[in-house]
């Protein structure tokens, strides 16, 4: 990583107020991502991976409240910016694409024209330069025949061809920074490898940085420079992506490429993750994995715990680490 | 050995504004009392009409189903449900929440199948069976009057499996059961799985698109596309030496947890063909095919045997083929 990263998560908290207490939904969270960089966020479902790209995106619930923390996108805090710099930022710095397609897309507004409006909000084109402009966008997500396409509506195509209508929405305007919650969940893998290749060869293209949330280790691995590990509101582990697999320093991250499903691989050698994830309202010990954890010690439970660096650049939340 | 499940030449197309669908097109494939055979396609390739006919909710356009000697093909769905095969074939469903009744406790959920099929029951012998199956699936008794939403995604998981053993089946039918779960929890399911497959001896149809399960739980594999069947044989025969380009394909596509695998892959490009009307001469594959030739627009290729028990429908799975 060379000079001031793209994006820069220093410390973030935040916490939903609910009705039986307060949720402490990510706590003290550090990353940073540099331009053309691709960084995989792993972790069960509950580990905050969402709930941290809403923060960056500025999309948080209502009931969210940042305690602590800074987000900053080239030297910008986006925590403090006030909406109308938000709204400049998005969608033509930095994009979104969002877990569900069909929910995601506005149902009643051709695929074509909803890439056009983001051009017409972002690029300064006119309607005729937006509408090129947007069938060219399709047709470099490789949809057939696209001139037809862009006046299709979102439930006349397949889940695979909306989520890439969402990566041309996403990439319109060509962002430095491309955050990709789930973009293939519930696809089919052929489906997938197509969409993941596409994203690869448009952030090697423009040089735009990713953030790639994902439950599947091995889609992670293939795709990604480095990968930080979440649980229960903590980022546990952060490392290049080889260094992680072969090398895991949190019990945490051990534990969960051991229960991935991978060739070679037998039901019997597959070790389930014992436990469940924290409740986070109330009080919560230092480390948040303690409780399920094979390795814990009177330490584990003693003062708080501090992100320390385990190797150049992979750093490790945890008092007893491998 | 007599299959369990035989089911020959079966189709089901369905009339379209442009003309027929074929959604599963002579389909044949068997199952082995106590096997468990994998089923793995991309959506669209018919696969969960081929179950919703297998499981008799829905009736097929030709073909036969023979389960253990019966020949239960011919009899109409609205029918089936007074038939005793009903019991002896379930399904566990793929979203653990949407399919379990929400005003429903995990008891009732249980229990509902167990009135419908089997009894007479006291509240006693009924109480007793629902907790049995509670202790087979790991479910702790005390979460027995939850509701759904009380619940996590790996209990509600296992009261859909407690559900589908209740009627004691011979055939579970189970459609991604782990796709919606963690893999933390998804490992606990795919085991509790294999150890009630082996201590109840019940044969696995087991439907997913994620091969890396597959792989795991399965002794056979049948692959689909376009509503045939491309490639079916033992599990280890296909992973390490498919005969078609479509398995193939297939194999590469799984994102491997192992950073430093090298991945020579088959991409795929292209849409698949369309399923109304296609042309019985031209290989459904052809055109998305990295290897197709002439030939495969004029002959349908059929399945022939590449390995012992392993059969493939490509004109090039044999011998050394563009796949080796």
């Amino acid at each position: 990583m060379t000079g001031t990263p793209l994006l820069d998560i220093d410390g973030l908290s935040l916490s939903f107020r609910t009705r039986t207490g307060t949720v402490k939904a990510l706590e003290a969270v550090t990353l940073s991502l540099a331009k053309g960089e691709t960084l995989g966020v792993v972790g069960e479902s509950g580990s905050g991976k969402s709930v941290l790209s809403f923060a960056v995106m500025g999309i948080s619930d209502p009931a969210a409240t940042v305690t602590a923390g800074r987000v900053l996108f080239e030297g910008q805090d986006l925590l403090t910016a006030s909406s109308k710099d938000l709204n400049a930022l998005r969608g033509a710095e930095m994009a979104m694409i969002f877990q569900n397609p069909r929910v995601a897309l506005n149902p009643i507004r051709p695929v074509g024209r909803q890439i056009e409006d983001v051009l017409l909000r972002h690029a300064g084109l006119t309607r005729a330069e937006a509408r090129e402009r947007a069938v060219e966008m399709l047709r470099r997500v490789r949809i057939p025949d696209p001139q037809r396409r862009a006046n299709a509506y979102p439930f006349e195509m397949s889940g695979g061809m909306c989520q890439r209508v969402m990566i041309a929405l996403a990439l319109a305007c060509s962002p430095k920074l491309l955050i990709a919650d789930e973009p293939t969940t519930g696809l089919d893998v052929t489906t997938q490898a197509a969409i993941m290749d596409l994203v690869d060869d448009l952030a090697k293209e423009t040089q735009m940085a990713t953030i790639l949330i994902t439950h599947d280790l091995g889609l992670a691995a293939q795709h990604c420079d480095r990968i930080a590990v979440m649980h229960a509101g903590h980022v546990v582990e952060v490392a290049p992506t080889a260094e992680l697999f072969a090398a895991p320093r949190h019990p945490y991250t051990a534990r969960l490429i051991a229960t991935t499903p991978r060739p070679g691989v037998t039901l019997d050698a597959l070790e389930p993750i014992p436990g469940m994830l924290p409740d986070l309202r109330g009080t919560l010990p230092p480390c948040r994995y303690a409780a399920r954890c094979g390795r814990r010690e009177p330490v584990c439970d003693g003062g708080a715990l501090a992100a320390h660096l385990a190797a150049p650049a992979h750093s490790v939340l945890c008092a007893r680490p491998l | 050995m007599t299959a369990l499940l035989d089911v020959r030449d079966l189709s089901r197309r369905f009339p379209v504004a442009a003309g027929m669908l074929h959604a599963v097109d002579h389909v044949s494939l068997r199952i082995e009392p106590g096997e468990s055979v994998g089923l793995v396609g991309e959506s669209g390739c018919g696969k969960s009409t081929l179950v919703r006919m297998l499981t008799r909710v829905l009736d097929p356009s030709d073909g036969a189903i023979t389960f253990d000697g019966a020949e239960i093909g011919a009899i109409p769905a609205g029918r089936f449900t007074h038939r005793p095969e009903r019991a002896a074939i379930q399904m566990v469903f793929q979203d653990p929440t949407d399919s379990l009744n929400p005003r429903f406790t995990a008891f009732d959920v249980i229990a509902d199948p167990l009135r419908r099929l089997k009894g007479p029951w006291t509240r006693e012998t009924l109480r007793a069976r629902v907790e049995e199956l509670a202790d087979m699936v790991g479910l702790p008794r005390p979460l027995l009057g939850r509701f759904p939403h009380q619940m996590s995604g790996g209990q509600k998981a296992r009261v859909g499996i407690a559900r589908a053993l209740g009627p004691q089946p011979r055939l579970l039918v189970l459609d991604e059961p782990t796709s919606a779960l963690d893999v933390s929890v998804q490992a606990v399911v795919l085991r509790l799985l294999d150890e009630l497959r082996r201590t109840l001896g019940v044969s696995y149809l087991f439907v997913s698109h994620d091969l890396n399960v597959v792989r795991l739980v399965c002794d056979r594999v049948v692959v689909m596309y376009l509503g045939r069947v491309v490639e079916s044989g033992p599990v280890a025969s296909v992973f390490d030496r498919p005969g078609h380009p479509y398995t193939r394909a297939l194999l590469d596509a799984i994102p491997a947890a192992d950073p430093t695998r090298v991945r020579s892959r088959i991409r795929l490009t292209g849409e698949p063909r369309s399923p109304i009307n296609p042309d019985p001469n031209v290989c459904r594959f052809y055109g998305r095919c990295p290897i197709g030739q002439e030939v495969c627009a004029v002959t349908m290729p059929a399945l022939a045997e590449v390995a012992p028990e392993h059969h493939a429908a490509c004109h090039f799975s044999g011998g050394e083929g563009p796949l080796s």
